[in-house]
């Protein structure tokens, strides 16, 4: 039981560590990744420019 | 696929129709007599067998029941559905039903109805929601106000302020909000001809039977949960049409990128579906009694009774409302969002942590202690995107900080986003367990729970509001800015006292209770400690009166804005005019 407990925790607990970081590091490295920036610029227009 | 109106398709059995489509055809030119032919698209006999199925099924228990409230409200449903089948039939026999244009001289066709009746229905249960918070808070302070009668006492006015403010005030903004910004930013319709009437008239269908259900003594007696089976049941099938309806309008939008708004409405929807599922997991003792039980027991079920509470704060009053923010305050300060590449870690950050913090209402509870720190660590972490988000928010103003002058709306919405910020320092903060050991149980939660919910969760709703009402009626400003100013000063007041009341009473409150004398005896009875807090109850009264003023200025001035206000000219300069409805 003892056993089983710690060896579940630490999976749960290096794997959440190391998938939260991977999701993490993915959305940063997507959202500043240079080549989206002109797409960026381009999204957050959106609500501006509807009207014409 | 659509046809604009006036086409009328030649009778033909159409092939991958089902039968009872080409049947109605038929029937319905034969016995009008006239030479015109109408469809009843596959929508509209979907409904209306829903409708119907519902409807028998609620007349059924109706009648057969022993439980008088349940009674009363299948026959409510029952009395809806009907409704609802009779103006589908209307529409049909009248020959109004050709579905509208998806697009009129190349511009899109947006469905405005949908937005305006749920505006309206904001701004009513808004009133009513802080009406009744008012009664309560009065009855805190002077409990002579219960009258010893069952259906107006605390117990039972307190789960109606609630789910009519976050329910029915702010869940009738978000689905006028999302349906407006969801068409506007993906440049197309909402889909559907009875689906979007579906969601708004059944959400608030909804509402109804929750709200006389708790006066009438029905409840599950879980927080923010407290609809019984049969409500949860009803909102179930529309909140499927309502994530169906706006996935619809992103199906057919003819922008490619999805707007970040967009990313927080879609978060809201999906969310509450899993949550509510989840927390209302329940089986009725018997189909005609209004009680049920809940399949979790014990820890297991205040375990997901607060993942679902704290993820309706996550999700409903948080993603829901950031959504509003990404889209209304760029349009009012007419500049772009701040960073959009913040928006999209913001989104990402905010949905992945936030379904974690929830064991943080329950330490020093049953529940392992790993599983509170682990809510109290995720809590903590929320910081950043919750700080992320609002820095995104206030900085959209940089290079305009003097519209804030100028324009009390944005200013509105500015301060709203100053108050997310409080009260997403504050909550963290209280998540901590020796915080909590002194906050838990006391009004500071409330006082903290109103921060968010008056400064961000209101002051955000009348933004849009006030935002809303003239585009929607193509009206070229409000009626008064000097009335929302008004609004704006009266209400801050209100929330100041408000919640400068509840951290007074809150911390004194917990600090009584765990005061002891030398001798190691608790110092103080309970009842010292709820008469020590009766001047800030009186205090946290007079404040929720003068939001509730502020809020009943802001309804005369939309109402005004509406009957008075000055029209758009040109199509061109404003939005565009609205096809009439079909």
């Amino acid at each position: 039981m003892d056993a089983t407990y710690t060896a579940l925790a630490n999976f749960a607990q290096t794997g959440g560590l190391l998938y939260f970081m991977a999701i993490f590091a993915g959305v940063v490295l997507y959202a500043c990744w240079p080549s989206n920036g002109e797409r960026f610029n381009e999204a957050s227009q959106i609500p501006l420019r509807e009207d014409d | 696929m659509h046809q604009g109106r006036g086409y009328l398709p030649p009778i033909e059995l159409r092939s991958g129709s089902p039968i009872w489509t080409n049947l109605f055809t038929l029937y319905g030119a034969n016995i009008m007599g006239e030479r015109k032919v109408r469809y009843l698209s596959l929508e509209e006999g979907g409904f209306s067998l829903l409708l119907l199925a519902a409807a028998i099924f609620c007349l059924v228990i109706a009648g057969k029941t022993w439980d008088q409230v349940l009674a009363f409200h299948t026959a409510l449903i029952a009395l809806a559905s009907l409704t609802g089948i009779f103006f589908i039939f209307r529409r049909y026999f009248d020959g109004n039903n050709t579905p509208a244009p998806l697009e009129i001289n190349g511009k899109p066709n947006y469905n405005m109805g949908p937005v305006k009746f749920t505006t309206w229905a904001a701004v009513f249960w808004g009133i009513a929601g802080f009406l009744v918070g008012v009664i309560i808070a009065s009855q805190l302070a002077f409990p002579a106000l219960n009258f010893d009668l069952p259906w107006i006492n605390f117990g039972r006015l307190r789960p109606l302020h609630t789910s009519a403010v976050i329910f029915a005030f702010g869940g009738n903004v978000l689905i006028a909000s999302s349906f407006y910004v969801v068409q506007r930013t993906c440049q197309a319709r909402l889909p559907g001809t009875i689906a979007p009437w579906f969601v708004v008239l059944g959400y608030n269908l909804f509402i109804v039977v929750a709200g006389t259900g708790y006066l009438l003594g029905v409840t599950q007696g879980k927080e923010y949960a407290e609809p019984e089976w049969y409500a949860d049941w009803l909102l179930t099938v529309v909140w499927v049409a309502y994530l169906l309806t706006f996935l619809g309008s992103i199906w057919r939008r003819k922008e490619s990128h999805i707007y970040v708004a967009n990313w927080f409405y879609l978060a809201f929807i999906v969310t509450i579906a899993v949550l509510h599922l989840f927390n209302n997991a329940s089986v009725p003792v018997s189909i005609y009694s209004s009680k049920s039980y809940i399949v979790w027991s014990g820890v297991q079920d205040a375990m997901v009774q607060w993942w679902y509470g704290h993820n309706a704060v996550g999700f409903f009053l948080t993603a829901g409302f950031l959504a509003i923010m990404y889209y209304f305050i760029p349009k009012r300060a007419e500049r772009p969002v701040y960073s959009y590449r913040l928006s999209i870690v913001h989104f990402w950050a905010l949905i992945f942590i936030y379904i974690w913090a929830g064991p943080h209402h329950l330490h020093y509870t049953s529940l392992p202690q790993w599983a509170s720190t682990l809510g109290m660590t995720f809590s903590i972490i929320l910081w950043m995107p919750s700080w992320g988000g609002m820095i995104n928010g206030l900085m959209t103003l940089s290079g305009a900080w003097d519209k804030l002058r100028t324009d009390p709306v944005l200013r509105m919405m500015v301060v709203s986003v100053a108050f997310y910020g409080m009260a997403t320092f504050e909550g963290p903060l209280m998540s901590i367990r020796a915080v909590n050991g002194l906050s838990h149980y006391t009004d500071w939660t409330i006082g903290h729970v109103h921060a968010g919910a008056l400064g961000w969760v209101g002051y955000i709703s009348f933004g849009a509001l006030y935002c809303l009402v003239p585009w929607l009626y193509n009206k070229k400003s409000l009626y008064s800015l000097r009335l929302v100013n008004w609004h704006f000063w009266i209400s801050t007041l209100g929330i100041v006292f408000y919640i400068c009341a509840m951290w007074v009473s809150g911390i004194m409150q917990g600090l009584m209770w765990r005061a002891y004398d030398s001798l190691g005896f608790l110092e103080y009875s309970f009842i010292e400690t709820v008469d020590a807090m009766y001047p800030f109850y009186v205090m946290r009264a007079f404040g929720g009166l003068l939001f509730l003023a502020g809020a009943i200025i802001m309804a005369y001035n939309l109402v005004m804005t509406v009957r008075v206000g000055e029209e758009v000219e040109s199509e061109a300069a404003g939005q565009p005019a609205l096809a009439p409805a079909e």
